[in-house]
């Protein structure tokens, strides 16, 4: 093996202290162990970055795998003589887990694999939920892959114009709030659409995120084109002996989230009943009773995440399918809106695979060059893509208020007589 | 810029192996060249098909096509663009026909 060549880094190094663990300590004492001269001209680099206050990444990257169109990120150093080994910097995305459940032995393997043909550094895991890893040459990319695949049964996750790598909250595993079983969901959406998320066919990218129930903890609404959120429609189910230990003090509120200050006895007036946005929620005081009228509900999750012993989600549970979330660029930000309201979901998810596909062959076909779906709908309209494109009925719930402008369009066929009418007719009875 | 040697000629590439000098620095040789490179055994009318739709699109519009216009001027579905060129329409197609490399979030 060549010599190593260690870079000062004074800046770098002061990221050593602290009490969060520090990626500068982690990285260094990997690089040791391991003799790894990407990581000291890594972080030599960004030392100078550090002092430049500019990146010195290169522009873009084009590389991958055959078959593939996506799932590596190409990467190239600007000051490549000084740092030799990271001249090649590619990130490989690797499809995770739903929920990113792992058996050690699964990870012991893939830290083999990515010790002997990478830098051996991992983002665990990026955004949109890929295992991340971080920086290896051009050569590596096809036997990583064959490794990935023949010895691990694992694939790459997405990258370009094309369906991402979908991802979960922990759902039915562990929470006792799931309204689904967000894991075999998202399981199937992502075996189910393999072909797009590995070749590229799309105007632009496009993401799936699953949540169980609207305390959305995968983030969904805010960060995939498609958010599925679990919900009920049913009545919330009451333990009222729990409500009343919850009263009496035996048990702790939020399960003890905000124990580390004093707030006081729970009262559940202050902190439950005036809180609840619809106003929909009683306590008797003499009865030492709850009621919730759950017409009114909307499912907000707030009651149940105060009293998560007493209160769960009803029975009858399905999803709330959101459509268009997206960071500014270009348009602005969005959050997901409300396409369905209610869907129920079982396997094989027949349901919203149609709704799925109505969309993508609507926007790949109408889309226009790097254009996201909520900016799409922004252009036609939400009551055309809804009416006209998905054929689902108008209904209140699409709508947060009506529109205060009277820029309102009908169709032909609404309006008595259509279009084409005769200006001479109209000067008989009104002459210039 | 790194430059590759084929057949006599000389041609100055970027590290991912697209070419600079962009459609007037194109010929045949690079065509070979990169044919070696992406894993293409035998170039027939329908790579060339792919490769003049490409370059015409780039002459009249400053541009790549979009994947779904590629597929419907040449008739061939995406499945069918990842048999002739196994890197994908990006990576394959548009650098043996002397295209810039795409850019953006990939
Ligand atoms: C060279 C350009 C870019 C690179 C290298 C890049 C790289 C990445 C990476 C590595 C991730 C994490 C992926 C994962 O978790 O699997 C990511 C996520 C993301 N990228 Fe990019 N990106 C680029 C450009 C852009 C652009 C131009 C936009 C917006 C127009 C964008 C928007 C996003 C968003 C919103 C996420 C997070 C999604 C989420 O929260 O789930 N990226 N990007
Ligand atoms: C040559 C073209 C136009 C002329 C001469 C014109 C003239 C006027 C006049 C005189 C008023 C009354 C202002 C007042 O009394 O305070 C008015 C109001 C209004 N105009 Fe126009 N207008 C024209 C084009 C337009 C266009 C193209 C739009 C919409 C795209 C428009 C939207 C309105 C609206 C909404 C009001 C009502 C404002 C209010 O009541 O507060 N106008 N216009
Ligand atoms: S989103 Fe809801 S179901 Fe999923 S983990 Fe969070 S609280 Fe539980
Ligand atoms: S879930 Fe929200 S809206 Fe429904 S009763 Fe509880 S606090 Fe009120």
């Amino acid at each position: 093996m060549a010599e190593i060549k260690k870079h000062d880094t004074p800046m770098v190094d002061e990221l050593k202290g602290g009490p969060w663990p520090s990626f500068v300590d982690d990285i260094y004492s990997y690089a040791e162990k391991h003799q790894k001269q990407a990581c000291f001209d890594l972080m030599g680099q960004l030392e100078l970055s550090y002092k430049h206050k500019e990146t010195h990444w290169k522009h873009g990257g084009i590389v991958g795998v055959f078959g593939y169109g996506g799932g590596v990120i190409g990467r190239y150093s600007d000051q490549q003589e000084q740092f030799p080994a990271i001249w090649a910097f590619h990130t490989i995305r690797v499809n995770q887990p739903a929920s990113k459940w792992y058996h050690t032995s699964a990870l012991r393997k893939l830290c083999e694999i990515w010790d002997h043909r990478g830098s051996g550094m991992l983002n665990t895991h990026g955004s949109t939920g890929d295992l991340v890893l971080l920086g290896t040459v051009t050569e590596q990319l096809e036997p990583i892959f064959f490794d990935l695949t023949h010895q691990m049964n694992m694939d790459l996750g997405g990258s370009g114009s094309n369906l991402r790598t979908p991802s979960c909250c922990v759902g039915k595993a562990r929470c006792e709030w799931s309204c689904l079983d967000t894991q075999a969901l998202c399981y199937d959406l992502t075996m189910t659409y393999q072909d797009e998320l590995h070749r590229p066919a799309f105007p632009y990218k496009f993401k799936f995120k699953i949540s169980g129930c609207p305390n959305d903890c995968v983030a969904a609404i805010a960060r995939a084109d498609l958010s599925i959120i679990g919900t009920w429609i049913d009545d919330i189910r009451i333990d009222q002996e729990a409500v009343r230990a919850y009263v009496g003090g035996e048990l702790k509120p939020n399960a003890g989230a905000h124990s580390d200050r004093d707030w006081g006895p729970f009262d559940i007036k202050k902190e439950v009943i005036d809180l609840c946005p619809t106003q929909c929620m009683h306590w008797d005081e003499k009865e030492k009773k709850l009621y919730i009228n759950n017409k009114e509900c909307n499912r907000c999750m707030h009651c149940i995440n105060v009293m998560p012993e007493a209160l769960r989600p009803g029975t009858d549970t399905g999803a709330t399918i959101l459509m268009g979330a997206k960071a500014p660029i270009l348009e602005g930000a969005q959050l997901s809106t409300v396409i369905v309201p209610f869907m129920r979901l079982e396997p094989p998810y027949d349901n919203l695979k149609e709704l799925i596909e109505k969309t993508w062959d609507f926007w790949m076909e109408n889309g226009k060059n790097r254009e996201r779906l909520g900016e799409l709908i922004q252009r036609i309209g939400l009551n055309r893509f809804i009416v006209d494109i998905l054929g689902l009925k108008p209904i209140p719930q699409h709508v947060r208020e009506p529109r205060a402008n009277p820029y309102v369009f009908w169709k032909e066929e609404e309006v008595e007589g259509g279009w084409d009418r005769d200006v001479a007719e109209f000067r008989k009875r009104h002459p210039a | 810029m790194p430059t590759v040697e084929y057949k006599g000629k000389t041609f100055e590439v970027d590290e991912d192996g697209f070419l600079q000098g962009g459609l007037d620095a194109w010929c045949m040789e690079w065509v070979e060249y990169v044919k070696e490179q992406e894993g293409i055994q035998e170039l027939t009318e329908e790579h060339w098909k792919v490769i003049k739709v490409l370059q015409d699109y780039f002459k009249k519009n400053g541009v790549a096509p979009m994947v779904r216009i590629l597929s419907k001027v040449t008739g061939y579905p995406l499945k069918k663009i990842y048999e002739l060129f196994p890197s994908g329409p990006g990576k394959g197609a548009c650098k043996m026909a002397g295209l810039p490399k795409p850019t953006g979030c990939v």
